[in-house]
């Protein structure tokens, strides 16, 4: 018998990456924009999505993939009670989507009647930054108060963001968060990160991110 | 996190190489991780244990190289490493960085006998 080395140098989760461009090459093929959008437990994910959706109502048509660790729908809820089809997909306890599961949330929606897929990942900063979904960009919404650090304690999923928005800013008033220091942290490690700061509560900022988010759309899908 | 999808791709890609070259056995598998991944090496070594159990890659030992984070300034061209915490240019404080390794996550190379 024989000892050999074997060289390999193949990225770890590379499966994940060709499905993903898959998912990808898909969407493009019906002209759909699509978004994955990534925070933390709470941050404000659905609210963000119901906010968008009200918004562009009447300008879009938007479909929504819903992940979720268990089989409780009340985010999907939420979506389909505006009008907008929504699937939602169970993790079975996985701390995020991978695109296998994204590839069987799109065969239940009617592409070909959607301009803009938005999936809300699970929440969660560091799973989902090593799973490629195949969007064509990357969202992560961070809030007031979870902390200004949070780029610090979690510099992965910061690195391949398109799209910050950082929610919550009503609370910033109550909140010791150094708005200088968070964004020291992100343009480390995202220099020029497109960031709206918002408040889905007064509904600041958030007609920036839909101009936008639909000015975007509009040029990819056209 | 997620280290049991990220045992399950070592396993794959490895047993994918090992086919490849014929191998009779896969006895060490060379990891590449840089410290801005956030993989823990006892839990993938845990399941590892386990999912390796029926495979070409019984037995086989993992080897952690763990990356260290080297950032460069692009103000100042100071190259320096983080331990632990992300932070800005010791030399002239600025946050106009690159980061230059640290981010690595792959499968180098693996050790089979045939
Ligand atoms: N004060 C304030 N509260 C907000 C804001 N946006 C969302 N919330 C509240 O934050 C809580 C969580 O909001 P969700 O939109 O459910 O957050 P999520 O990220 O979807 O949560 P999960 O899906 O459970 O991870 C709710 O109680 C919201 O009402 C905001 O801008 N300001
Ligand atoms: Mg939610
Ligand atoms: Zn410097």
């Amino acid at each position: 018998m024989n000892a050999i080395r074997v060289p390999v140098v193949e990225k770890i989760l590379s499966a994940n990456d060709q499905l993903a461009s898959q998912n990808h090459a898909l969407l493009k093929s019906k002209h759909v924009f699509s978004i994955n959008i990534m925070a933390s437990p709470g941050a404000g994910k659905t609210s963000v999505i119901l906010q968008t959706i009200k918004g562009l109502q009447g300008r879009l048509k938007i479909g929504v993939i819903e992940g979720d660790t268990s089989a409780v729908t009340i985010d999907a809820d939420k979506v389909n009670e505006m009008g907008v089809p929504a699937v939602q997909i169970n993790t079975g306890g996985d701390c995020h989507l991978d695109a296998v599961m994204v590839a069987g949330g799109l065969q239940q929606l009617p592409l070909d009647d959607i301009d803009l897929m938005i999936i809300e990942n699970v929440g969660n900063l560091v799973c989902p930054a090593a799973f490629d979904l195949g969007t064509d960009i990357n969202v992560l919404i961070a809030s007031v108060p979870e902390g200004d650090d949070k780029p610090y304690k979690y510099p992965a999923i910061y690195r391949g963001l398109d799209v910050l928005i950082l929610n919550k800013m009503d609370l910033l008033p109550y909140i010791k968060f150094r708005p200088d220091y968070f964004k020291e942290g992100v343009e480390m490690l995202n220099p020029g990160l497109q960031t709206f700061p918002v408040s889905c509560v007064t509904g600041e900022g958030i007609s920036a991110w839909l101009d936008w988010l639909e000015k975007r759309v509009k040029e990819e899908i056209r | 996190m997620h280290e049991l999808a990220v045992t399950e791709s070592i396993l794959q890609i490895s047993e994918k190489y090992a086919r490849e070259a014929d191998a009779l056995k896969v006895t060490g598998i060379n990891l590449v991780i840089g410290k801005l991944s956030s993989i823990v090496d006892d839990s993938v070594q845990f399941y590892w244990d386990i999912i390796s159990n029926n495979s070409l890659c019984k037995g086989a030992l993992l080897h952690f190289e763990r990356r260290d984070a080297v950032l460069h300034c692009n103000q100042c061209s100071v190259e320096y490493r983080i331990d632990t915490s992300l932070q800005p240019c010791p030399n002239c404080g600025s946050p106009d960085v690159k980061i230059i390794s640290g981010e690595e996550f792959f499968v180098d190379s693996i050790e089979i006998e045939k």
